[in-house]
């Protein structure tokens, strides 16, 4: 068990739980239960802990599956830095959301999800794991042809180097229709295929 | 859809048929409490009441996970449905006026007997108190948290990264069974007892609830009573077979491995050889290995490498994770004693079909290569003992692997089997790709450099390695083509958006006739 991150459990407890808060939120406030604003207020809260909770953390060795769509997320809690990255900050974070919701039976099933999901979050941040957003790594290989834009200027074979010392125009001429000199006239077009 | 639904047909019906079922059984518990005369004055109070339906059918991994599935929507259906029957129970107490329902549901709380109908006993009782003091209430909650515990630690993310996590939290499921079975003790959904029926009918007295106390003959009051809990009825057959395998799983490791061979191959693949008494295997399938010294608990599977022709069995282990990389340690260490293994199995799996096939086409990524190995070792002997009973006239191989350093152990097979296909004047029979997906302009540049030389500089292999992965379509229809008229197995071993590609391709490429080509698709994964 040794490599495990926390975290990872913690998020998928969260998120569940926020979920399980809006469902009991809606039961209680759709059925008007007796003293039913706490399922409101559970809804509420449920949306912000799935909000929270929706942009999965990197993991700290190999690649992480990003959730479906949660780049927009993950820039808005990368936003608050410090509050979002450290995990006792989340760990006392949800134990304060979820204490409302456990006056109403509805929603007390979402008090204790949202409880255990912020345990696991303290034992995450003992450990010294912290929130990491997920980037998309740069792609590195440019276009193969990309840097190519002319052929080489003095290609072989090249004339021995006391003709290249003095390039005069007629020999540069004289050079256009045979080998080496200035600039490069190519005998049949070159093409930069990329394949 | 057409060719999805003729390779399916099987798996299609079962799961109509089993989700008929529970269709039926639930509309069926409905009906009763919406219907029967005996539930008529708990549906006064409550309006209507719902009853889940849950059994535990372990198949294998698909099926399992939809019976999770269903037990969470059913799970939420019936808590959805008992939060609203607590809230109108409480309700009840609550009322202003003298209404039927209210009178319900003062019977019988003071007296001994437990004839009442409404569980909340008293107007002052919360549906908060009721719900933790009861063994249905309590129950209730213990096991939806161990539910949706078990789901979290479930869920794929959790499962592919972290399987320690998953595998002991899904141990909660005997936290989940236990509670279950008792929820129903406390009988607090409750309909009126057989004498009440007949002494005082519903629909004969129910108008005059006002004067039920008062000694009239005709109507006396109701009384109720719970039924015994049932879903130990549905779940004791599959527990029990349960507790069986386990019980076999054990009685197999207690009986006595011997490693007869260690090999540490290159890029941390360790193989080991082995032997146990009374121990068969056929073609590609796994055991279970456990290994005490390192985890006491953990059962671990692995695909068999070895041919059942060799008198060992042997598994190629990499290092994974905790486990595998402690198992490699610990044998790397040559002067401590070697650990005791338990072994559970062999398990069958999809490549034991290899040979019912005309044509196969083997696809293994990476170390997915492993069920193969061993189908391939198998031909080697059936060539050298000419077994005739060999269906198989043809086999493709495709090994796609990352780097080249895993090739190392399984390049003597090939070479070997290279060998033997020249010397029996068989060199149809085996037709092999590798493809390497991990390549850089310095490997191709190798690869172009030495491209006049008879062998591979890689793998010093006759059949050159390609470098990227497969096109699928142009494997696909050049088999097709060269086949026409056969029945085409197509095996995987390897990740699952390679399966959904080679799955897409059978569709495309089997002909709607289906006497011309078909292609069949298997797949194994753990």
């Amino acid at each position: 068990m040794g490599q495990i991150e926390w975290a990872m459990w913690a998020n998928e407890q969260a998120l569940a739980s926020g979920l399980i808060l809006i469902t009991g939120g809606i039961v209680a406030t759709a059925g008007r239960f007796t003293q039913w604003y706490f399922g409101a207020y559970s809804i509420v809260a449920g949306v912000f802990v799935c909000l929270l909770e929706y942009p999965r953390g990197r993991r700290r060795k190999g690649a992480t599956m990003e959730r479906c769509g949660q780049k927009c997320m993950t820039t808005v809690v990368k936003l608050f830095g410090p509050l979002t990255r450290n995990y006792y900050i989340r760990a006392v974070l949800h134990l304060l959301l979820s204490v409302p919701a456990g006056f109403l039976l509805a929603t007390i099933l979402g008090t204790v999800c949202l409880a255990i999901a912020s345990v696991i979050y303290l034992l995450a941040a003992i450990r010294g794991e912290q929130w990491m957003p997920i980037e998309p790594r740069p792609t590195e290989r440019p276009q193969v042809g990309g840097t190519i834009k002319q052929p080489p200027s003095n290609p072989p074979p090249r004339p021995p180097a006391e003709a290249r010392k003095k390039p005069s125009e007629e020999e540069a001429a004289a050079a256009a229709t045979g080998v080496g000199g200035g600039a490069q006239v190519n005998p049949i077009p070159v093409t930069d295929e990329v394949v | 859809m057409g060719n999805w639904v003729v390779n399916h047909w099987l798996a299609v019906l079962c799961l109509v048929a089993w989700l008929g079922l529970n269709v039926f059984l639930f509309v069926h518990a409905f009906l009763k409490y919406e219907k029967d005369d005996k539930y008529y004055y708990t549906r006064e109070i409550l309006g209507f009441c719902s009853r889940t339906l849950r059994k535990s059918l372990d198949h294998n991994l698909t099926f399992h996970k939809l019976v999770a599935y269903m037990i969470c929507i059913f799970t939420a259906i019936h808590i959805i449905a008992h939060l609203f029957n607590f809230e109108r129970y409480s309700r009840s107490h609550h009322v202003t006026t003298i209404t039927l329902a209210s009178v319900l549901s003062s019977l019988h709380h003071d007296k001994e007997g437990g004839f009442w109908l409404n569980p909340i006993q008293s107007p002052d009782m919360t549906v908060l108190y009721v719900t933790f003091t009861t063994i249905a209430g309590l129950s209730g909650v213990i096991i939806t948290i161990a539910l949706i515990l078990m789901v979290t630690s479930s869920m794929e993310f959790i499962r592919r990264h972290y399987f320690e996590l998953f595998w002991y939290t899904h141990h909660l499921f005997i936290i989940y069974m236990v509670c279950l079975w008792i929820h129903g003790l406390g009988g607090i959904v409750r309909g009126q007892t057989e004498k009440s029926m007949n002494e005082s009918h519903p629909h004969k007295c129910a108008q005059s609830f006002e004067k039920w106390d008062d000694h009239d003959p005709d109507c006396k009051e109701p009384q109720f009573e719970g039924h015994p809990p049932e879903s130990w009825k549905w779940t004791l057959a599959p527990v029990a077979l349960y507790i069986f395998e386990r019980f076999l799983r054990f009685y197999r490791s207690q009986q006595k491995v011997v490693i007869t061979k260690v090999v540490m191959h290159p890029s941390k693949v360790l193989e080991l050889q082995m032997k146990k008494h009374g121990f068969s295997m056929e073609v590609g399938q796994y055991i279970f290995v456990k290994c005490p010294s390192i985890s006491f608990l953990e059962w671990h599977p692995f695909t068999l490498t070895s041919a059942p022709e060799e008198d060992f069995f042997s598994i190629h282990i990499r290092a994974a994770g905790d486990w595998t990389e402690n198992l490699i340690r610990v044998f790397e260490q040559q002067n401590s004693l070697i650990p005791r293994i338990e072994v559970d199995g062999p398990f069958g799996t999809a490549s034991e079909d290899v040979f019912q096939y005309e044509v196969a086409v083997l696809v293994g990524a990476g170390i997915g290569v492993t069920p193969f190995a061993s189908i391939l070792k198998s031909i080697w002997f059936k060539l050298q003992h000419s077994d005739h009973k060999l269906k198989t006239q043809k086999i493709y191989f495709y090994w796609i692997c990352r780097e080249t350093g895993a090739f190392a152990w399984f390049k003597d097979l090939l070479t070997s089997l290279e060998q033997e296909m020249e010397e029996s004047g068989k060199v149809g029979f085996l037709n092999y790709r590798l493809f390497l997906t991990g390549w850089n302009s310095n490997i191709a540049g190798h690869a172009a450099l030495n491209f006049d030389k008879a062998t591979d500089i890689l793998t010093g292999l006759k059949q050159k390695t390609f470098f990227g992965r497969p096109m699928w379509d142009n494997e696909f229809s050049t088999i097709a083509t060269t086949h026409p008229k056969s029945v085409v197995g197509v095996f995987l071993c390897g990740p699952l958006t390679l399966a959904k590609s080679l799955r897409k391709c059978c569709h495309r490429y089997s002909s709607l006739d289906p006497r011309k080509v078909q292609f069949y698709f298997n797949q194994e994964n753990f």
